[in-house]
């Protein structure tokens, strides 16, 4: 009897582990209206909505891991998860690292916010950014002095402390924040394009399940699925697909 | 939580907060501190063991562990706590990996390392990919009392080594005059009296210990701090409880709750202290003895 339970208790320890593939969904959680955690706690926004869908049309069960944005490429080379789905836009830096699906969300501006009145030169002032995004790398090129924080909302207070002229960011991000800050925040100067899309990231050797997302996001684009989304969380505004 | 929680946007204030602070979210808050206290009580015995095996081994008279031993507590106290911690987990989990992948899937050709990429086999990932998020919390939380562990353990040895040496030597010779063997000489009159030279320097480890917790963050577990910062953030619309900046007030939180377990530690610490002194050849032994029973 015993060797009969043991038996069976390790062939449904094996079979589980053939058929029920689990994919690890790392995102950061701090960066609404792409990803955030939501007041009961779990992982909200327009990542999360799409990644779900994308998991369903791939019958995959997808499991939703965050982690700091600092060390979320490291984290996924070493496989702690599977897949980076993180508003993170697709760049040839990046790409050297990890692979990159097609991307899901169109180029989208970067926009700067400061206080009302600030009137500064963007390339002479101080302009706080969040590490390791492609609007850190962009104000060190043009010679405004950066200020780094780990996470996004921290280079919103270093604006409201008076620590930074101004805050380099998705425009997407900023829009609400500007919006309903009532008058505390406005935009700064021209948007600037910037990036290849977002796209989700994946390690380099694990070719096939980026082939699988691949497909799944062509499939979503070709049966216009993703532009209702992108209009739900981003507002009418935003940029769609053609 | 409550059934007038439904649409938080209509509430009257004492209603929203009430709504506001019993969220799914606030509940990992006030559920992060549970953590934090149970890595405390877990961390704290077995750094003691790493460092009383430290301590050991430094003063054996066997040349290769007395190396071993002071290798370990000069080269761990060397080396900053935030390198360690990044360190000696993500090694920890890979060491284990390669193992399991070595004996699980023998069959397997591709490289481990490609580029970048650490590959091991489905089977031989910890914790497997199909596991539950308790599991994988569960399994990097031990990770992470293994790394607090290991480094605490190079102070408290060091500091054990110390204690040791500061046992009046007449009491071992004594001992030894006696006819006990060197084993019985350490356990029975080296260890019971050098608790008392140790003390003040665990206490201060202890301290030392409760304000790293924060350190929990970087090895992916949602600690006290994090979760401060999280929630005291700006919320926009996004979130059904916006507001703004609320971070001061967190932080303020967690001052109060960081202050009131310092004090405690203190409190414990003194009553400890009167306990190990009682009967000792110091001068808190000597106080005692001559103080009016």
């Amino acid at each position: 009897m015993k060797k009969l339970i043991l038996g069976a208790a390790i062939l449904a320890l094996t079979a589980g582990g053939v058929h029920a593939q689990t994919i690890r969904m790392g995102t950061e959680g701090a960066y609404p209206p792409y990803n955030f955690i939501n007041d009961d706690g779990e992982v909200d926004g327009f990542e999360r909505e799409l990644g779900d869908a994308l998991c369903e049309r791939a019958q995959l069960t997808c499991e939703w891991v965050t982690n700091d944005w600092d060390s979320i490429i490291p984290n996924l080379v070493s496989g702690n998860y599977d897949t980076i789905i993180a508003g993170m836009s697709i760049t040839d830096e990046r790409d050297e690292v990890i692979d990159f699906t097609q991307p899901y969300l169109p180029p989208d501006p970067s926009a700067f916010m400061a206080l009302p009145g600030t009137d500064i030169d963007v390339a002479e002032g101080v302009i706080a950014a969040q590490a390791g995004t492609i609007q850190a790398s962009y104000i060190a090129d043009i010679g405004a002095t950066l200020v780094e924080f780990a996470t996004p909302d921290e280079t919103i207070a270093a604006v409201r402390n008076g620590e930074a002229d101004a805050v380099m960011a998705d425009k997407a991000y900023l829009e609400p924040i500007v919006a309903e800050s009532g008058g505390e925040f406005v935009f700064l100067g021209d948007d600037v394009a910037m990036g290849d899309g977002i796209g989700m990231g994946i390690r380099e050797s694990d070719a096939e399940l980026r082939d699988t997302f691949d497909t799944m996001i062509s499939e979503m684009k070709e049966e216009n699925l993703i532009n209702p989304m992108i209009v739900k969380w981003f507002g009418e505004d935003a940029t769609i697909w053609e | 939580m409550f059934s007038f929680c439904s649409d938080p946007s209509v509430l009257p204030d004492w209603q929203w907060f009430a709504c506001y602070l019993t969220t799914g979210k606030h509940m990992g808050f006030y559920a992060s501190f549970g953590t934090v206290l149970l890595l405390l009580a877990i961390t704290a015995p077995v750094a003691m063991a790493f460092g009383f095996a430290g301590a050991m081994a430094a003063r054996s008279h066997f040349p290769p562990l007395g190396l071993l031993g002071k290798g370990y507590i000069a080269m761990v106290r060397g080396v900053p706590d935030i390198a360690f911690f990044l360190f000696v987990p993500i090694a920890l989990d890979q060491a284990l990996e390669w193992l399991r992948h070595k004996t699980l899937c023998p069959d397997w050709t591709a490289p481990i390392r490609q580029g970048n990429d650490f590959v091991v086999c489905a089977q031989a990932k910890l914790p497997l990919s199909s596991s539950p998020q308790s599991v994988h919390d569960a399994y990097s939380f031990a990770l992470a009392v293994v790394a607090f562990s290991v480094v605490f353990g190079a102070f408290a040895g060091n500091v054990l080594v110390g204690a040791m040496r500061a046992v009046p030597h007449g009491q071992l010779e004594t001992a030894e005059a006696y006819g006990m063997t060197r084993a019985q000489v350490f356990r029975r009159i080296l260890v019971p009296q050098m608790w008392v030279y140790a003390l003040p320097g665990l206490s201060n480890l202890w301290m030392i210990l409760i304000k790293a917790t924060p350190l929990l963050f970087i090895l992916g577990i949602t600690d006290i701090v994090y979760w401060a910062r999280e929630l005291g953030g700006m919320k926009t619309g996004a979130f059904a409880y916006p507001h703004g900046d609320w971070r001061l007030w967190y932080f303020l939180g967690l001052l109060v709750f960081y202050l009131a377990f310092t004090k405690l530690s203190e409190v414990v610490f003194e009553r400890l202290m009167l306990r190990l002194t009682h009967g000792q050849a110091t001068m808190g032994g000597e106080a005692q003895r001559k103080a009016p029973a």
